[in-house]
């Protein structure tokens, strides 16, 4: 689950983190006088979307004039910004940061991630901060510093001076370091975090440290002990029918093809995919129904594929495991008997009840092909796609 | 032979009493699994499916001498069941939960490393070995006893690979699903590893995902250390990227992950690579075959 920038500026105050003073607008009328309480002669007003590449796309602006902050605002709430990292349709923007300027002597780059592969918490930093740092990582890797962090120990203090030494900081600035760095250990575990990124961290013109931006994920799977976190998804940033699967447990992810596919399990539901492209069709999804489905949440699920305007023949594969192939069977009637179908239904059923859920599908009349192999059924699949 | 389980297994299960348990350890015992009880806080005495249910997996342990645990508990309460398991010397502990916190499994893989304990999943179908032991929620009639030993990240695609294999006559050694979770308890590596000194195991079919750098480590080692067949297929060549498809760890983050790095470095290391998930039961009988 990803954060706003001014909800993780705000978890950042909470952990002793340096930001700038701000304020959020939810409404353009309120932004003059947020931004005068301020009580500065410049600022930084950032549009709050979950995605990067804002302010090339026009969604930060440096002004002096307090006409300028009500402008912006009024410009772009309610509006959707549209960035390299959105679909077509943009972000929508529900709230803006108003920020004091800070004058900026350099740019730096400090970031915590899981890392997989050695499994620990690695906390990264560069000098080479306010650029992708991907790009950085591919060109110059020699300017990465990294650090590890135990979950059941102090973070350590030779560990910061390494890192802000790769940082090329001075005495003063090494001991802000040295705290930004136990804090932001601590925030990270505190809040179960499966990411953090301050792009840039900078050094100001009174030579002090500075979080300038804020990107944090919360890992989705605590959000059961993070109550905290939880009250801060933003649900108006995610895409309509992946929010709608989500309500019924199902794992959806929205595509820009036309094939739509309903399988059991991610893995296979992946496969699926992959060879509907081998057959030279494009899926227009990606939906795992899980192993805990019942007849309601596979109609719902086939209804969030039927919503998809671009979808010309649908895929259904199923691996019945714990899955039954019947109940499935089931829950497609039933929303074909709600929603109404008149594109092509391609089936292919193994496991669990196979049989019988063949059979309940033969019966009811619908447009229904059946294969019982894989290659095949993608392969029709495409055929009656086009 | 086989790898992990086989008839001296002595298993128990946590969380033994409720519903995926009960059903999938009914379906075990059936199959031939020796689970000798089960452990659910507050129904110690109880019998449940004929065997004792225990309050502890200390208690447990003392009373039938398991080595091995198969976890349903709910991922919220997972962190503490782990730990019970790894305090009370279970040597296999078998995560079946989907959920657990990423944070909560670098605390238990390091420890269960201490103590020379293995884990498999979370986030996983579990263990079978064919003809003797099954500890997991596949479908027991697709397998087989027989040659190839399969590894996978996903359980479904462990199925297709099962059927694929039994259909073609080849059959299964064991099959060892490790799990979607990016923090597995156990990788590609620990288990190629038994595999391949394996006496049973002729071939291995390794089923990868996007997200995450264990296929690539796997390459590594199977360059160096495997000297079996091995065929593998990745999910994902038509994922976009940033988004989680499906399982917490089968994301492609900051462009790196994708299933073309990952088909590169195994084809780099002489694995034989499948492009479709239908081609995986062709292709070991192929390269068996020759």
């Amino acid at each position: 689950m990803n954060l706003h920038e001014h909800q993780a500026k705000s978890l950042f105050r909470s952990y002793d983190l340096p930001t700038s003073n701000f304020f959020v607008a939810d409404k353009y009328e309120k932004a003059k006088d947020l931004a005068k309480k301020l009580n500065v002669s410049k600022w930084v007003v950032k549009a709050q979307v979950h995605a990067g590449g804002r302010g090339k796309a026009g969604g930060v602006k440096v002004t002096d004039s307090l006409d300028e902050v009500e402008s912006f605002a009024k410009k772009w709430l309610g509006k959707n910004l549209i960035t390299y990292q959105t679909d077509k349709n943009g972000q929508p923007v529900s709230s803006i940061l108003i920020e004091e300027c800070t004058e900026i002597i350099s740019e730096l780059y400090l970031g915590v991630v899981i890392d997989r592969s050695s499994k620990s918490i690695v906390v990264m930093a560069s000098p080479e901060g306010g650029v992708n740092i991907e790009e950085v990582a591919e060109k110059n890797p020699e300017k990465i510093f990294k650090a590890s962090i135990k979950i059941d120990q102090e973070p350590s203090r030779e560990d910061a001076i390494k890192l802000s030494k790769g940082l090329n900081l001075d005495n003063n600035q090494t001991d802000q370091f040295i705290e930004i760095f136990k804090n932001l250990a601590k925030l990270f575990i505190e809040k179960d975090l499966s990411l953090v990124e301050i792009n840039p961290l900078v050094i100001d013109n009174k030579k002090n440290l500075k979080c300038l931006d804020g990107k944090i994920s919360v890992d989705s799977n605590a959000l059961f002990r993070q109550e905290e976190m939880l009250l801060l998804r933003d649900i108006t940033q995610e895409e309509p029918r992946e929010l709608k699967a989500s309500e019924w447990d199902l794992n959806y992810v929205s595509l820009d093809g036309e094939i739509g596919c309903m399988v059991n399990g991610a893995g296979l539901a992946m496969g699926t995919m992959d060879i509907i492209k081998l057959s030279g069709g494009f899926p227009a999804n990606f939906l795992d129904v899980g192993g805990g489905v019942n007849e309601k949440s596979v109609a719902e699920a086939f209804k969030i594929i039927l919503s998809d305007d671009n979808v010309k023949a649908i895929l259904i594969n199923i691996f019945g495991g714990i899955v039954k192939c019947d109940v499935v069977a089931e829950g497609i009637i039933s929303a074909v008997k709600e929603v109404g179908v008149d594109i092509p239904i391609v089936v292919r059923l193994k496991g669990n009840n196979a049989d019988i859920a063949q059979k309940i599908l033969t019966e009811s009349n619908l447009n229904i092909v059946f294969e019982s192999d894989l290659s095949n059924a993608a392969k029709k699949v495409v055929e009656l796609s086009i | 032979m086989s790898i992990l389980i086989d008839d001296n297994t002595v298993a128990i299960c946590q969380g033994f009493t409720g519903s995926q348990a009960t059903m999938h350890c009914e379906q075990a015992i059936d199959y031939g699994t020796n689970i000798v009880g089960g452990v659910t806080p507050g129904k110690s005495g109880e019998k449940h499916l004929d065997r004792p249910v225990y309050g502890s997996v200390k208690d447990a342990v003392n009373a039938t001498r398991a080595n091995t645990s198969i976890i349903f508990v709910p991922a919220r309460f997972c962190k503490n069941s782990i730990n019970e398991a790894l305090d009370a010397g279970i040597k296999l502990i078998i995560i079946i939960t989907e959920g657990i916190p990423t944070i909560d499994m670098l605390g238990l893989k390091t420890k269960a490393d201490n103590l020379g304990a293995m884990i498999i999943g979370p986030n996983c179908p579990g263990i079978i070995t064919p003809g003797s032991c099954k500890l997991g929620i596949m479908p027991a009639d697709i397998h087989m006893k027989g040659r190839v030993g399969i590894v996978s990240r996903s359980g479904t695609l462990t199925y297709e690979a099962v059927d694929q294999t039994t259909e073609i006559g080849l059959g299964q050694s064991s099959c060892v699903g490790i799990g979607g979770d990016p923090i597995p308890g156990s990788s590609f590596i620990d288990i190629l590893r038994l595999f391949e000194s394996d006496s049973e195991t002729e071939g291995i079919v390794m089923v990868g995902e996007i997200g995450g750098t264990a296929e690539e480590e796997a390459a590594e080692y199977i360059k160096k250390n495997i000297s079996k067949p091995v065929v593998a297929y990745i999910a994902g060549v038509s994922a976009p990227s940033g988004k989680r498809m499906g399982h917490a760890g089968a994301i492609i983050s900051g462009g790196k992950g994708t299933a073309l790095e990952k088909y590169l470095a195994l084809e780099d290391a002489g694995v034989v690579t499948v492009k479709s998930p239908a081609l995986i039961g062709k292709t070991i009988l192929d390269l068996l075959s020759s």
